[in-house]
């Protein structure tokens, strides 16, 4: 067996027990005394500040207090309303910049309400017991096709369902959940969650999945237009960024999205192979998912290597506290120049950055850092558009998902405005959901 | 340094911390435990006539209302009187209170409602060299059926009938325990006091349910299915204890009657705040069975800390301080305007105030856009409410309005001169000023 210290990339690095513990939650669940002294501190504001802070608008003052009268179903009813994915962004929410950022006791002693681990509590227990506290009202006859199976996709053909619409949702991936499934660190989705989650939402009934079918491959908008009433387009962000960089030697190069795809799909942690020295080129979450998870696969030296300051870094602080804190060394004002292959081990030459007139340049001075192994997170692309306009690199819409084209909607990460949030993608999907219904029903609603 | 030390009915005791009649009294091991901690007296469990003991249940005899993180706001009881033989009680006493002399001792009694009960207990209990008796007149679970305990306790003819049979066969001093399952505490008080008592203890427990099963829809605490009221105490029943501690003292027929206070004291504070209304001492028991006895140690140490910075000497210092200001609303000053005012510097945006007073009461808070909350003064009438529901202490604060200027929710100018109810226009009644 390898250890950190081996030379290279190997497989290995750390023993099964050692994985497990380290891929283990990383918020565990609150214990049931936890969860009423954490809803205690509450002060179920008037007009709360959480609420406004959440995409979603979760009513959260609301679904703690009834947490903290041991209803814990109905708590987790009062955030479904609102987010039917609850589960799982009570685990990945970057509730340190959202609702807990606003809570009034952050403001007055810098200890939020814990409101993401107070809604995981709610969302497990409902899910636990196999409750679909939702049934869908009368068929209206209408379908609509929703491409893309994330959490815009579900959100919107979950909204639809309920209102007695059918839908056929087209996901290009094998297993639906899209970025919950496949792009999310191992350590913030444990025991399946997302699979979980997709079919417990699935439950609801009236909604069909088809895996393996990729717009503008095995179906066109065109196609989905005449064949259904609506059109939902979530398709996220299928292409990577390239680095542009030279590299003496490509197979040490690879993408941080596809690192965190094999690790969410793997049934074994050990058999990735990860390098002694990595070195990770990017400042937003996919960077420190990818970083954190080097480090926990046993890599001995890892480097977040950000061409901008601490402040411009799209990961929260928090996240970056939490790279540090797993020995994951933030290096800022840094871009990569060219990778030198050396024995034992490659090296990384990075040149410092400044900001000149506005503009992000090098100032000629350079660093090397070993690099066994260089992940590139630096952002992802819009991978199909089906014609429609854009707004940037996006696809341009107005309102609720409207997009430039009669019926056809589009939301989540592959649609213009809003973060790139799975809460966000959420809050699309619902709204525009309600927005397809409007539409659809005409005046009859 | 403060003196601790009080002298109630000529007993003398270290502090005016006792415990008060209940299990933490129940033995020579518990007391002696006691003493050595800190506690300054205590009243022994009440003592039931010679024979065969009562039995307890043997199910659970507690119940509790929970605060935040399980802290105990309120305890309900439904324990009987001593479950142990008398002989075996008295034997204890006796010998604890050799070894204790300057600890006070006092002997809660309770036999059925005849002379000859009494006058047989008696002599056996002042046998003891105990400092004094308390006449159980307020259990109200279990005893109260029996013809004892709060039956007579709500009976004040029967109170001065057995505290005088008291003052016959026993020559110490004779404390009250009144209840205050009765409608108006002070006739009780003042029965006892016709009766020849030399003070009254207040309050027994409060009849209570504390909560419910829902699955087995029996009361709680449930025994086999079954629950029945029992006696509530701890910080919960603090409020009406102390306003019927000052009923007593405010009577005429009662007036600077000893009082022992009882009903929630956990901190110095209870106890300063029962003896500005006028006890001599204060008698604990909550406070102990949740904490152990231990906590007498911040009770002392406070209440001294606290007399110190107010240069008070001795408990007698401030002892019914508070009485004279204790008045009828009839008598409040309807001259004395407040508003509230929020310091926007401590406000953390809560909107609580601005709920409460919207909801519920006078709409005298407005919120802006950017959530800052302010008051109108054209509709704040100071009822305090949003002092209250406001989780940063001193944020809001009531402001007096000085004299002279309009309050611009009547366009009354306000009067520097005190006028009240009695002599209000609007009052049928009012007597006019002369």
């Amino acid at each position: 067996m390898t250890n950190p210290m081996t030379p290279g990339i190997a497989a290995d690095r750390l023993s099964n027990e050692a994985l497990a513990q380290n891929f283990a939650d990383l918020h565990v669940p609150l214990e049931p005394h936890e969860v009423r002294v954490a809803a205690d501190r509450c002060y179920f504001c008037y007009d709360a500040p959480c609420v406004t802070a959440c995409p979603t608008d979760i009513d959260i003052p609301l679904f703690i207090r009834q947490i903290s009268t041991d209803r814990s179903e109905a708590a987790a009813k009062t955030i479904l309303d609102m987010n039917i994915l609850g589960g799982m962004c009570a685990r990945v929410c970057p509730t340190e910049v959202l609702c807990e950022q606003a809570c009034v006791r952050e403001v007055s002693e810098g200890k939020p309400v814990e409101i993401g681990r107070l809604q995981r509590h709610a969302t497990d227990r409902l899910m636990a017991k196999n409750i679909h506290p939702f049934d869908r009202a009368a068929a209206t006859g209408k379908k609509v096709a929703v491409v893309g199976a994330g959490p815009a996709g579900l959100s919107c053909a979950h909204r639809l369902a309920l209102k007695g619409i059918d839908v056929t949702i087209y996901d290009a991936r094998s297993k639906a959940g899209g970025l919950n499934e496949y792009g999310i660190a191992a350590y913030k989705s444990t025991n399946d969650f997302a699979a979980k989650e997709v079919a417990w939402l699935l439950s609801i009934g009236g909604i069909t999945i088809e895996n393996n079918k990729t717009l503008g491959v095995d179906m066109t908008l065109d196609g989905l237009s005449s064949d259904f009433d609506a059109v939902f387009l979530s398709v996220g962000l299928g292409g990577v960024n390239a680095l542009s960089m030279s590299s003496e030697d490509d197979t040490c190069m690879s993408d941080a999205v596809g690192f965190i795809e094999t690790l969410r799909q793997t049934t074994d942690l050990a058999s990735i192979p990860i390098g002694r020295n990595v070195v990770v080129i990017g400042g937003g979450m996919t960077a420190v998912d990818a970083a954190v998870q080097s480090k926990l696969l046993g890599a001995e030296q890892v480097t977040i290597a950000y061409r901008r300051g601490r402040e411009a870094m799209s990961a929260s602080r928090y996240e970056q506290d939490l790279a540090a804190s797993h020995g994951v060394k933030l290096l800022f004002n840094v871009q990569p120049v060219t990778l030198e292959t050396l024995e034992p081990s490659a090296a990384l030459v990075l040149e410092y950055t400044a900001t000149k007139d506005g503009r992000l340049t090098g100032t000629g001075e350079t660093m090397r850092i070993s690099a066994d192994q260089v992940f590139s997170a630096i952002g992802q692309t819009l991978a199909t558009d089906g014609g429609l306009a854009l707004d940037g690199r996006k696809i341009s819409v107005t309102g609720a998902g409207r997009t430039s084209r009669d019926r056809v909607w589009a939301g989540g990460d592959c649609a213009s405005g809003g973060d790139d949030l799975t809460v966000t993608a959420v809050a699309e999907g619902r709204d525009a959901a309600m927005d397809i219904y409007a539409t659809l029903m005409g005046g009859a609603n | 340094m403060a003196d601790l030390t009080t002298d109630f009915l000529g007993i003398k005791s270290p502090n005016p911390f006792w415990l008060a009649s209940a299990p933490p009294t129940d033995k020579e091991y518990n007391v002696r435990r006691a003493f050595e901690a800190g506690w300054g007296g205590v009243v022994w469990k009440t003592l039931g006539a010679e024979g065969p003991p009562v039995v307890n249940v043997n199910g659970p005899r507690y119940g509790v209302i929970h605060g935040p993180d399980r802290r105990v706001l309120g305890l309900n009881n439904i324990e009987l009187i001593t479950d142990r033989p008398l002989d075996v009680n008295l034997e204890e006493i006796t010998r604890v209170k050799k070894d204790y002399p300057n600890h006070a001792v006092i002997v809660s009694i309770m036999v059925p409602c005849e002379e000859q009960a009494w006058k047989d207990i008696l002599p056996k209990v002042e046998a003891t060299g105990a400092d004094g008796i308390e006449l159980n007149f307020g259990c109200p679970h279990g005893m109260s059926e029996r013809g004892m305990g709060a039956a007579v306790g709500q009976v004040p003819e029967y109170i001065e009938m057995v505290t005088g049979w008291c003052k016959k066969y026993y020559s110490k001093p004779v404390i009250v325990k009144l209840t205050p399952n009765i409608t108006d505490v002070r006739l009780p008080a003042a029965a006892a006091k016709r009766g020849g008592a030399d003070a009254v203890s207040l309050i027994n427990t409060i009849n209570s349910i504390v909560s419910v099963d829902l699955d087995s829809m029996s009361p709680e605490p449930s025994i086999n299915g079954k629950g029945t009221h029992g006696g509530y105490c701890g910080p919960a029943v603090k409020p009406i204890a102390m306003s019927m501690v000052s009923e007593i003292a405010r009577a005429p027929a009662t007036a600077g009657f000893p009082i022992s206070g009882i009903g929630g004291v956990t901190t110095w504070r209870d106890a300063a705040e029962y003896i500005a209304l006028g006890c001599g001492n204060v008698q604990v028991c909550t406070a102990a069975m949740t904490y152990g006895f231990k906590v007498v140690q911040e009770m002392i140490t406070g209440l001294s800390q606290w007399m110190d910075e107010k240069g008070h000497k001795s408990i007698q210092d401030f002892m019914g301080a508070a009485i004279p200001n204790t008045t009828d609303w009839q008598y409040l000053d309807l001259n004395y305007v407040a508003k509230a005012v929020i310091n926007q510097d401590d406000c953390i945006s809560c909107g609580r105030c601005f709920a409460a007073c919207e909801d519920t009461s006078h709409q005298a808070i407005v919120m802006s856009e950017d959530r800052k909350f302010s008051v109108l003064d054209a509709e704040c009438v100071a009822c305090n409410l949003c002092v209250e529901v406001c989780p940063v202490e001193n944020c809001i604060t009531m402001v007096q309005q000085p004299a002279g200027t309009v309050d611009p929710r009547t366009g009354q100018t306000i009067s520097d001169g005190y006028a009240n109810w009695t002599t209000h226009p609007n009052n049928p009644d009012s007597v006019a000023a002369e």
